[in-house]
């Protein structure tokens, strides 16, 4: 498997952390009701197909990325840098 | 204040050639890290010269990261434009020179490293094995800088790569 690092080009998978679902960019405002908390932090849904998802470039330029892929073949779609996005960031 | 001796982190370890390549420490001299402020590109470019853009290097500037470059030297006043540390200290920079450079390299890195594809000029931080590095193409050579505590594990794995190309070029394959 290969991602490609919007900074560093493609690389192997070893360079990266993999972090978990995007979910945990969408934080709930503050003095949101506990459930929202909860959704955030444990609810996730777990497709068999298309699915985004946080991986880290750890061995590489250390940047957050965002990786569109998909869970049955396997096709990375699209990554993009987390701290690039609105909101993100620098 | 006693005057104390530096010794560089692979002092004890003497050039190595096999299979006609040479592994040798690098002295680099001083390596100031430079992390650029949010929205300060500009300016620490117009102060530097240039910035590097991602994994290259401009003169005496090695991309690192997301507007981070090492300066290899003494960095300018940058104050409120970037953080700068001395990280002379930090690294052990090794050089290897010669025909089989590449494919040794291409045994520990994830990367094509193939002239066509890593041409003079470049540089990667890409995992050495399992050690953190920052890999550079220079002119004939690839310098290489790893955290100084790990010279002698970057060295064994390179010198073993290098040992294994020596013995398949002694058996004609």
């Amino acid at each position: 498997m290969r991602l490609t690092c919007p900074l560093c080009g493609t690389r192997d998978r070893r360079e990266f952390y993999y972090s978990g679902s995007d979910d945990y960019l969408n934080r709930p405002s503050e003095g949101a009701p506990v459930e929202a908390w909860d959704d955030m932090l444990h609810l996730r849904v777990n497709p068999a197909g298309v699915t985004k998802d946080l991986w880290y470039h750890e061995t590489g330029c250390g940047s957050w990325l965002l990786v569109t892929r998909n869970t049955v073949t396997h096709a990375v779609l699209a990554t993009e840098l987390v701290a690039a996005r609105k909101g993100g960031a620098a | 204040m006693p005057n104390l001796i530096a010794k560089s982190a692979l002092a004890a370890h003497a050039p190595v050639t096999l299979a006609g390549t040479t592994l040798e420490e690098a002295h680099v001299g001083q390596i100031t890290s430079i992390s650029v402020f949010p929205g300060m590109l500009a300016e620490v470019a117009a102060k530097l010269g240039a910035f590097p853009a991602p994994n290259a290097v401009k003169g005496n500037l090695i991309w690192t990261g997301p507007e981070q470059a090492f300066l290899m030297g003494q960095a300018p006043d940058l104050a409120g434009l970037a953080a700068t540390t001395d990280q002379t200290g930090g690294w052990a920079a090794l050089r290897l020179t010669g025909p089989k450079a590449a494919d040794t390299l291409m045994r520990l890195y994830p990367l094509d490293l193939r002239a066509t594809h890593f041409p003079p000029g470049t540089c990667a931080r890409s995992p050495l094995g399992h050690m953190q590095s920052i890999l550079i193409r220079e002119a004939d050579s690839f310098l290489i800088l790893v955290f100084r505590s790990m010279a002698r594990t970057a060295w064994h794995e390179i010198e073993a790569a290098l040992h294994a190309l020596d013995a398949r070029a002694a058996a004609g394959v």
